[in-house]
């Protein structure tokens, strides 16, 4: 079967072309233009929501994601899960183990959960993951979700392709200073901080309220839930569910979606390795590696 | 560098030992694959769910709770009947060798127990992609009478 055939049967409704037209897409057989022809000559406007849940490692970002997921599908909607872990730099392996804390994720017909690697892509979420969110869309998985490798301060690519952005923290996590820095923190649509069971979960929220508050920038709901008890996930829910696509972000999303979509042209450009190479032989200095990579 | 291979490893039935699955995990990711783990306690059929899903080529299944007779089996089974014939399966843990003959005819192409290095498993993975390359029906619905134990 042809890559564009597979993506066909895959709008159709077969998962498994479904599963092997995501990896396509990934391993770059499908490319974004074969994407569009196909999905536009369907004809009809899709209405798809992604919501990116990023955050440090180990905040609790599965387990809470668990809960949307439990959430939404209770409701009838077909909710589609991108989970990114980190590739190896050295091996190129990755071990993808977000899926442990969704068990319902492997049971339900209208949830489909997908792991991913980083792979070549710097950052907490690859470019590939743009178009992979297209195709879902395409195959009518209404409400998607992308959790972002344990993401730092400054890791923001995830505007490039939610629609709205959930920063999941947890207590103990650093002095009152760290909620003052800039960077991810701006640019949650919602807060929630996670483990609300543990001591210090609130004292983390009000310490996040008070320097926000003092931004220029609207202050996004900061709420406390517990994913382990299920405590907050309610009002979590409604809050997520009310949550309007923000658009004083819109610069900023536009801005990560060019670099995503810069990143993934170097990236994909057939001599990057043996530039690489010849860097590291100190046969090429980074300029001149990126002028023949330009060239090329 | 070989190819990177996307393997899930899962842990079928009531079996909460993960040690060894979690080290071979970790050999296969050290040795360039991209690893599922489902974590513990999935059924056959949540087993085969993440596999379509995660469109995975290879399944690695470990059993320490003496169930593999059962549990094995029946994921291949439902791998087929998913139309998933073509994924390899593999198996490890405690597997008592008189046992291990009825696991290859229900599509098992091999068998690891405790002490196995994981070259060896590497080894497995390289001679069964070449023998996909070659065209060989070597998946747990496939005609093939190969097995890991011929090498």
């Amino acid at each position: 079967m042809t890559p564009a055939a597979t993506l066909t049967a895959a709008i159709a409704g077969e998962r498994r072309a479904l599963a092997r037209s995501l990896s396509l897409f990934e391993n770059g057989e499908l490319t974004d233009s074969n994407l569009m022809a196909i999905i536009e000559s369907r004809g009809e406007t899709l209405d798809s929501t992604v919501l990116g849940i990023t955050g440090a490692p180990g905040v609790g970002k599965s387990c809470l994601i668990n809960r949307v997921v439990q959430s939404w599908s209770e409701q009838g909607h077909r909710v589609a899960v991108i989970a990114v872990d980190p590739t190896s730099p050295i091996t190129g392996g990755a071990l993808l183990g977000d899926r442990i804390r969704m068990s319902n994720a492997d049971s339900e017909d209208n949830v489909f959960f997908r792991s991913i690697a980083t792979r070549k892509h710097g950052g907490s979420v690859p470019s590939v993951v743009r178009g992979m969110l297209e195709i879902l869309a395409a195959c009518g998985w209404s409400r998607c979700i992308v959790e972002t490798v344990g993401a730092g301060q400054g890791e923001i690519r995830v505007a490039a392709v939610a629609d709205r952005i959930v920063l999941v923290e947890a207590p103990h996590r650093g002095d009152s200073v760290q909620a003052e820095k800039a960077g991810l923190i701006e640019l949650a649509d919602l807060i929630v901080i996670n483990k609300s069971d543990l001591d210090g979960a609130k004292k983390t929220a009000d310490e996040i309220r008070h320097a926000l508050e003092a931004a220029t920038i609207p202050t996004p709901p900061i709420l406390l839930a517990s994913a382990t008890t299920g405590d907050g996930v309610e009002a979590l829910m409604e809050s997520i569910d009310s949550l309007k696509v923000s658009d004083f972000a819109a610069r900023t999303r536009a801005r990560e979606s060019m670099r995503a979509a810069w990143d993934m042209c170097l990236l994909n450009s057939p001599n990057f390795e043996e530039q690489i190479d010849n860097i590291v032989a100190g046969n090429t200095t980074i300029d001149e590696a990126l002028e023949k990579l330009r060239d090329d | 560098m070989s190819t990177t291979l996307r393997i899930v490893i899962a842990k079928p039935g009531l079996d909460g030992h993960d040690r060894g699955a979690m080290v071979v995990a970790r050999a296969l990711r050290d040795a360039g694959h991209e690893v599922i783990y489902t974590g513990l306690r999935r059924t056959p059929a949540q087993i085969v769910r993440i596999v379509l899903d995660e469109d995975a080529a290879y399944l690695g299944l470990s059993s320490l709770s003496g169930a593999h007779a059962h549990l094995f089996p029946k994921t291949c089974e439902l791998l087929s009947a998913a139309g998933l014939n073509d994924v390899v399966v593999f198996g490890g843990g405690i597997i008592p060798e008189p046992d291990h003959e009825q696991l290859y005819a229900s599509g098992v192409r091999a068998l690891f127990g405790p002490g196995t290095p994981s070259s060896e498993i590497q080894s497995f993975l390289t001679t069964a992609a070449s023998r996909i390359k070659a065209g060989e029906a070597i998946g747990c619905g496939g005609n093939s009478k190969w097995n890991w134990t011929e090498e």
